[in-house]
């Protein structure tokens, strides 16, 4: 059973200029309207002229599933403009389609027993491979639970499972420990808030600005001196504005 | 498998020991060979600016480190377990290339002190031979802070180690370490700036009596040269410094200091991309004769002949070595013999998140080493261990060293980790939250040792070094101990709020804590209790030498870098001034 009415508002979300921010933060909501966050346009929504520039990993079912888990996890507010306004879908699909998501750096010899805690990760799984199979285990375990994708829940649901995850209470029928699953996530949510714009998400700078992080700033050697616990002004660089 | 044409020295690894041992030892005429595993590194091309700031890159996905592919360990707390792959970089970070960590390192040096080297007799004085735990394997070095003393003061200045020095030929000055040793010069270099964080902590210290002084780093506060003509530029407080190298020439680090100094050296070679799998003995097993090494890049094999093998690899590598040489005796934990392994160490710490809604930090305003700490808890012989029951101590201190946000993100407890309420936590404490840590020493432990894993391999199908570690009771006190002096400063700074320091019961390979990982060729009095002399001359083996943190019979709560460049001279000189003269064993025993 397929609910054909959050794919169209999506696609047309995705070929607009993200100049027009209101238009677009609402759309991505899909036919749930009366779920929507409540959206402010910003002054500072015009983070930059480039339009989307497509996916180049997720499949069509992750892309709704990474737009609805970015906006949710970072929603449009007065802080700041949405996740997928700042680009963390984009972040999400560029790390996990190279050469990290693809176990660069990762040991990946057999066997693979399970281990405590304190032995960290022991899945034979690339983060492309967790984020696949674990997405699969999330969908399923959607469609089990609601009937629904879960770009469609309600705030609350989607909050719930995200809590559930984290716990490791909510158990996916493919076997992937859903509480490995959400670690991945969630540190590529905060990769994809704070990483320099270059990889996808920050976009504009945003994130940075939110928290007053200078960027790739090289010099506070007086700064330090001069503005110890003052208000210092933070006009964030990025590696691009460098080169 | 070729033979190349035999050399005086090989040296294994081209981070701070080989770098010492290669300029000290061609400089006096000899054949040096270092092998290097990794690739050149040169500020020029790997550490400018915008690349060096690249916390997603660096800092997470630890470019300039070992990939564990290559080579990794397998890791358990405990006998019972199976120890598995460490798979992923996360507790521990060893560096690669040349340089070594010491191209990423933050750079905080210590001048350990015979509180360390005489460890089992000072205690044993002081609180009585009970005292010490049956299955605690701790004993004297073998060496004294007296005879290391020029030495720490050679490798300070090389290193362009930032400063004050609290106890100058006996005077002691409050404004530096007032529990550090008696040193005859200062440091090369005066302290960094002082930091908000490091102000607060250094009021609270004081208010509490304990005496706070900048912590000693190779930061270096001025432009400086050092004697060998390296030249250092002026730390800019970047806020990128562990993990990151220094496009300024700043940060103290072999590449810039020892390895450039070794090239100008005529008859000093070194050769990148040369991993070395295993040292070769004669028949006696008590002459080294050379090494084996692959070539990363051909895959080509290669035996180096050499009238000297000296191991300058990171601590785990030269253990490994060692074991997959077949050099030495492993180490049985069933029965306690066998000395290679024995007494590996970690480190233990422990930290308190202060918020204070009406303070602006600027973290990213840092250095590696900026910040005050206190030694009050740890080479203050006067600090009564007794009441707390355990034997080390630890160092405290606080100093913001990068703001660099996947990282740093503090919010008080309760907040939530994403959504609105998180960036509102996020956005409002970035700038105004500081820590106040610990960092804890380790004592030896039957338990605790490295062998080879009977199960998973490298890249060159040998078997990985395998680590068997977990704090014990002793570090459990330790601990809990400095918690609760961490919470009481925090109450005396008077936060908004605090999330508190709690006692580090077990060693999860999972966070990061830091690639201060020592013994498992531990120096000593003699060959039944130590692999090497005071020299990292291995008993037996005359002409094998090991450098580093594998010789230490303890980890105090110091970072180790200043030991293992003061006993690099300290080796340099005995090899050129008697073992060249007299090949043979350096010491009577």
């Amino acid at each position: 059973m397929t609910d054909s009415t959050d794919k169209k508002p999506r696609r047309d979300f995705l070929k607009q200029t993200v100049s027009s921010a209101a238009v677009a933060t609402v759309s991505v909501m899909g036919a749930d309207k009366a779920n929507a966050q409540s959206v402010s346009s910003s002054p500072n929504q015009a983070l930059s002229q480039e339009p989307f520039a497509g996916y180049v990993w997720l499949k069509p079912s992750e892309q709704g599933f990474v737009e609805a888990l970015v906006e949710h996890m970072c929603p449009a507010d007065s802080l700041s403009p949405g996740g997928l306004e700042l680009g963390l879908n984009t972040y999400f699909d560029r790390a996990l389609g190279g050469n990290w998501g693809n176990g660069h750096r990762l040991y990946l010899k057999g066997p693979f027993p399970k281990g405590s805690p304190n032995q960290g990760y022991q899945l034979g799984l690339t983060p492309a491979e967790l984020f696949r199979a674990g997405t699969q285990g999330l969908m399923s375990y959607c469609k089990k639970t609601f009937g629904k994708l879960f770009e469609t829940l309600s705030s609350d649901q989607k909050e719930n499972i995200l809590v559930g995850m984290q716990s490791g209470k909510l158990e996916f029928d493919n076997g992937i420990p859903s509480q490995v699953y959400f670690e991945q996530l969630l540190q590529m949510f905060y990769e994809g808030m704070f990483a320099d714009p270059i990889y996808g998400g920050n976009r504009a700078k945003a994130g940075w600005k939110m928290i007053g992080y200078p960027g790739v700033t090289a010099n506070h050697r007086q700064n330090i001196i001069k503005f110890k616990n003052k208000p210092y002004p933070i006009t964030p660089t990025s590696i691009a504005d460098i080169n | 498998m070729k033979t190349l044409k035999e050399v005086d020295v090989v040296l294994v690894g081209a981070g701070w020991t080989g770098g010492i041992l290669g300029k000290e030892l061609s400089e006096s005429g000899l054949q040096v060979v270092c092998l290097e595993r990794g690739g050149e590194r040169s500020t020029a091309d790997d550490f400018t600016v915008p690349r060096m700031r690249d916390e997603l890159a660096l800092a997470h996905r630890h470019s300039l480190m070992v990939d564990t592919n290559d080579q990794t360990e397998t890791i358990r707390n405990n006998e019972q377990q199976r120890a598995l792959p460490y798979r992923r970089l996360g507790s521990y970070l060893p560096g690669t290339g040349v340089g070594g960590a010491s191209t990423h390192w933050n750079g905080h040096t210590w001048r350990w002190n015979n509180t360390e080297f005489k460890i089992k007799t000072m205690y044993e004085e002081k609180y009585g031979k009970k005292y010490i735990p049956q299955d605690m394997t701790i004993q004297d070095w073998g060496v004294t802070y007296e005879e290391l003393e020029k030495y720490y003061d050679k490798f300070e200045k090389t290193a362009g180690i930032s400063g004050k020095a609290g106890n100058l030929n006996g005077n002691k000055d409050p404004r530096g370490n007032i529990h550090e040793a008696s040193r005859k010069n200062e440091y090369p270099l005066p302290p960094l700036e002082k930091s908000l964080a490091g102000e607060l902590f250094e009021a609270a210290a004081t208010a509490k009596g304990y005496n706070s002084f900048p912590r000693p780093t190779a930061n270096a506060s001025k432009a400086y040269t050092n004697p060998d003509g390296a030249k250092f530029g002026e730390c800019q407080y970047c806020g990128h410094c562990e993990r990151f190298g220094c496009e300024a020439n700043a940060k103290g680090g072999a590449h810039m200091s020892v390895i450039p100094a070794a090239l100008k050296q005529k008859t000093f070679e070194l050769r990148t991309n040369t991993w070395v799998t295993k040292v070769i003995t004669d028949s006696t097993g008590t002459k080294a004769t050379g090494v084996n090494y692959t070539h990363v890049l051909t895959g080509e094999e290669y035996f180096q002949p050499a009238q000297m093998v000296i191991l300058c690899a990171f601590s785990f590598n030269n253990v490994h070595l060692m074991l997959t040489s077949g050099i030495g005796k492993p180490y049985n934990p069933q029965t306690g013999e066998g000395l290679i392994g024995k007494n590996y160490c970690y480190q233990t710490g422990s930290a308190a998140t202060l918020f204070f809604e009406d303070k602006l930090f600027h973290p990213y305003m840092a250095t590696g080493g900026i910040g005050m700490g206190s030694d009050h808890f740890h080479a203050n012989w006067d600090f009564d261990r007794a009441p707390f029951g355990f034997v080390g101590g630890s160092t405290l201190g606080a100093g913001l060293y990068g703001g660099r946000p996947i990282a740093w993100r503090p919010t008080p407890a309760g907040t939530p980790q994403w959504g609105s309420a998180w960036k509102k936590g996020v956005s409002k404490w970035y700038e105004r939250t500081m820590t106040i840590a610990s960092s804890g020493s380790v004592m030896p432990n039957r338990g605790n040792f490295l062998d080879l894993d009977p199960t998973w391999t490298n890249k060159f199908g040998q078997p990985l070094l395998r680590m068997t570690f977990d704090y014990k009771d002793n570090e459990r006190k330790l601990s809990a101990q400095i918690a609760s002096v961490i919470n009481d400063l925090a109450q005396e700074m008077r936060p908004t709020s605090f999330t508190k320091a709690t006692a580090r019961n077990s060693w999860s390979s999972v966070p990061y804590q830091s690639t201060h990982n020592t013994g498992g060729t531990i120096m000593g009095t003699n060959p039944s209790n130590s692999v090497t002399n005071k020299y990292g001359q291995v008993w037996g083996v005359d002409n094998l030498f090991i450098m580093g943190a594998s010789l230490f019979p303890h980890n105090s709560a110091y970072n180790p870098t200043g030991p293992v460049g003061a006993i690099a001279y300290f080796a340099a000189d005995a090899i050129k001034n008697t073992y060249l003269k007299k090949p043979g064993k350096l010491v009577d025993a």
